[in-house]
């Protein structure tokens, strides 16, 4: 039965968030996104506190109980609201982030125990995933790190440079966290090689070597991380034993199935930045004088009226999207689909909207007075990271072709 | 809770419905646009299938009950057969729909069991108006009240065969706002014009311009309930087609795509091609979730159906040019031959930000 009601319980969480969205985020917005690398440990220590508090542990839903599941669909609403405070701070969020939902996909349940409850602790710890390396971005079949068993010590010995690591400062320097780290196994045989290993903070031989300075969302960390004779014991591969020797692509099916879970969510962040963009902006026009008619034929409103309409219906579309992704999610239909469509169109929409924004407001867009410009910067991330826009469109047009992906290269 | 799936009861319905649409309505389109006419049986056939009876409450002969939701589902199926037939099929809703919605006790009980019982028969509506700046709620056909009747004056263009309907529901305005009323075919003053409109697409349906000089209608024959809720219903019926044709070009390009050899591969197989099915469907999929919002709406009588129904209907408009424009470039100089059915669907698809008034589901 095709229900748009958000469920009572996720509406509740989302007013509590909102109320730290307001007053622990917005306030500071300008600040960090001014003094990049300052970490905003004020929002990190609230969020630590009252997620113990509600007896939580991590953002990444856990395992499924009786009843209805709606993890995904809340997870999906709280990260809309984080970001519609600031898409920055809310990826300094403590807890399972990326790394854990790595976890989760792939992990045993001793490994989801052992990894995972870290994050009920006394102080706010980090983890971070890491694919991408200096030579291979989109295209993770040119990953170089190794992992080489020492079968003697019973231990995994990684090799290798990663970057882009959002949050790996915090996951390993600032926290008692963890790293989810790609690498292949068995380098003549491609995708079918990769594999998850989880490397905890302090491990010897991993080390954070560079802090990225960016466009946009400059109160997270983005940082390198160099791998040297790394070791890990044989029970941070993520996954059952077997997955060691199956020669199928199982491995790259878990960096999948990761994505099919985390690109709605990124995509949930685009949402609620293209809402906080259009809310300011029509407050903007509204204490200029410009309201929208809504409901009038095209023909009659002005050009700024088409636009706001143009952009409400491109984010309320791209949401029900992303909100479609996760509630399949919730109820265990396959949804690489949808979670790319999601991705591909709040991707696009977050950008089209922050575009606009900064051009109709003219000088007060551009300038650093307001958050438009800010939220501008921020915006293009959501269309590179998780699979930039391009990636998405191909995974979506191999399932609705029905292509390999040596078919639609 | 949220769910985005339509119930079995409705996936039953769309099976149904579906099935039509491709070997009875899609068989036809292309002779019947063409030769500017539906096969009669076709028609019947579609009639039959119940869309509307089904939401008509048994008081008044139908077997079911109103569900913007369930209609906005059974027209995407219908006019990915064809739009054409889809607007036919469901021209007798266009005068009963209103009626459910808006009219008074007696009204329903007086109009709907004829309409319900009865093979298909032409009812229509007149709403839209021969103007570039057209507003539903700023009419210039107007009513005027005086002591047993009212009295519109006006001009309406884009009526489905009103050469033969039996009576129509025309809009105007009575004071401040938009009002239905009912007018009996044979009415002084109301007059059909002698030709059919030509129209860039839809030449399936007879249109026509409808004058009222004058009309006279009794008091009885104002529906007394609000215009909004028959603006948003007709909203989501019209946006919910503007769906199925694109779904239908979607489709007939990516199979075209898929089968035609370019440069030693399929012509799906590159990416410039590739990315825009991915758009479309995306696109697609993106605004069948805001038609199906409004939808809900409507049926949960949420206060800002209203917008819900205008952001569907303009989204769903903006969509359908999108989808079958491309689904046209898609298939290149093949696309601009009426031979294939993709240049229908792009005329087709023009038309939805006009094509409010046209259909009720």
């Amino acid at each position: 039965m095709i229900d748009f009601e958000m469920p009572e319980k996720i509406a509740g969480t989302r007013l509590v968030v909102e109320t730290v969205a307001v007053n622990m985020m917005r306030p500071v917005s300008r600040y960090f996104d001014e003094h990049e690398h300052e970490v905003p440990w004020d929002y990190i220590n609230f969020m630590h506190t009252a997620t113990r508090a509600m007896g939580g542990s991590s953002m990444v839903p856990s395992e499924k109980k009786e009843g209805p599941r709606f993890g995904f669909q809340r997870l999906a609403v709280m990260v809309e609201v984080l970001s519609w405070g600031d898409a920055g701070i809310y990826l300094c969020t403590p807890g399972g982030m990326l790394g854990s939902a790595a976890v989760s996909a792939t992990g045993t349940p001793e490994q989801k125990e052992r990894f995972l409850k870290r994050f009920r602790g006394e102080t706010p710890v980090f983890d971070a995933m890491c694919m991408t390396e200096p030579q291979a971005g989109s295209d993770t079949s040119a990953i170089r790190a190794t992992a080489v068993l020492d079968k003697e010590k019973k231990e995994w010995v990684l090799n290798g440079e990663k970057i882009f690591v959002t949050s790996g400062h915090k996951a390993m320097l600032d926290s008692e966290g963890f790293i989810v780290v790609w690498a292949t196994i068995d380098p003549a045989a491609g995708r079918a090689g990769m594999r998850p290993f989880v490397v905890e903070a302090r491990t010897a031989g991993c080390q954070v070597t560079k802090m990225e300075h960016k466009l946009g969302i400059r109160a997270s960390d983005t940082v390198s991380i160099l791998l040297q004779d790394c070791r890990v014991p044989f029970e941070n591969l993520l996954g059952s034993p077997e997955v060691v020797t199956d020669k199928a692509t199982t491995g790259f099916k878990g960096a999948m199935a990761t994505f099919d879970a985390t690109r709605p969510i990124v995509a949930a962040q685009a949402i609620g930045l293209a809402r906080a963009t259009l809310e300011l902006l029509k407050e903007m026009l509204a204490d200029r004088g410009v309201t929208i008619r809504y409901g009038l034929p095209r023909q009659k409103l002005t050009s700024v009226e088409k636009d706001v309409i143009e952009m409400e219906i491109q984010l309320r579309s791209a949401w029900w999207l992303v909100l479609k992704a996760v509630w399949m999610m919730d109820n265990g239909k396959p949804n690489s689909l949808e979670s790319s469509m999601s991705k591909v169109r709040a991707g696009d929409v977050v950008n089209r909207i922050t575009q606009k924004a900064v051009e109709i407001m003219g000088p007060l867009g551009y300038s650093r007075e307001y958050l438009l410009e800010k939220w501008f910067r921020d915006a293009k991330i959501s269309d590179i990271y998780e699979g930039t826009g391009q990636i998405n469109r191909l995974v979506v047009a191999r399932q609705i072709l029905g292509y390999r992906s040596s078919e639609l290269r | 809770m949220y769910s985005f799936e339509p119930s079995d009861e409705q996936k039953m319905l769309i099976n149904a419905v579906n099935r039509y649409a491709t070997s009875d309505l899609r068989k036809a389109a292309h002779d019947a646009e063409e030769n500017k006419a539906l096969p009669p049986r076709v028609i019947s056939k579609g009639w039959e299938l119940g869309v509307l009876q089904a939401s008509i409450p048994e008081a008044y002969s139908g077997f079911g009950e109103r569900s913007a939701v369930t209609g906005a589902l059974a027209a995407e199926e219908l006019a990915f057969g064809d739009l054409a037939g889809a607007l036919a099929v469901g021209i007798p809703g266009l005068f009963a729909l209103p009626i459910l919605l808006a009219g008074s006790e007696e009204q329903k009980k007086l109009y709907l069991p004829t309409i319900i019982e009865a093979d298909w028969q032409p009812y229509t509506a007149a709403l839209i108006e021969p103007s570039f700046d057209f507003d539903p709620n700023e009419l210039k056909t107007t009513a005027k009240a005086e002591a047993s009747h009212y009295v519109l004056t006006g001009g309406k263009t884009f009526v489905p065969f009103a050469n033969q309907a039996q009576a129509m529901i025309v809009y105007a305005r009575l004071e401040k706002g938009t009002k239905a009323f009912i007018v009996p075919m044979g009415a002084a003053g109301l007059k059909v014009g002698a030709e059919r409109e030509k129209l860039m697409g839809l030449n399936a349906v007879p249109f026509f311009n409808v004058a009222l000089e004058g009309v006279k209608v009794p008091l009885a024959n104002l529906l007394p309930g609000d215009f909004a809720p028959i603006l948003d219903s007709s909203r989501v019926a019209v946006a919910a087609m503007a769906i199925g044709v694109a779904k239908a070009a979607f489709e007939y390009s990516r199979d075209y795509a898929k089968d035609r050899d370019v440069f030693g591969v399929k012509v799906a197989q590159k990416q410039a091609i590739a990315f825009m099915l991915a758009e479309m469907m995306t696109e697609i999929e993106a605004i069948r979730l805001l038609v199906w919002e409004a939808a809900w709406a409507i049926d949960n009588k949420k206060e800002d159906a209203s917008l819900r129904a205008y952001l569907a209907v303009t989204g769903a408009s903006d969509m359908a040019m999108m989808v079958t424009d491309r689904a046209v470039q898609i298939l290149g100089g093949h696309g601009y031959i009426r031979e294939h059915p993709v240049e229908l669907w792009m005329r087709n698809g023009r038309g939805f930000a006009t094509f409010t008034g046209l259909a009720m589901l």
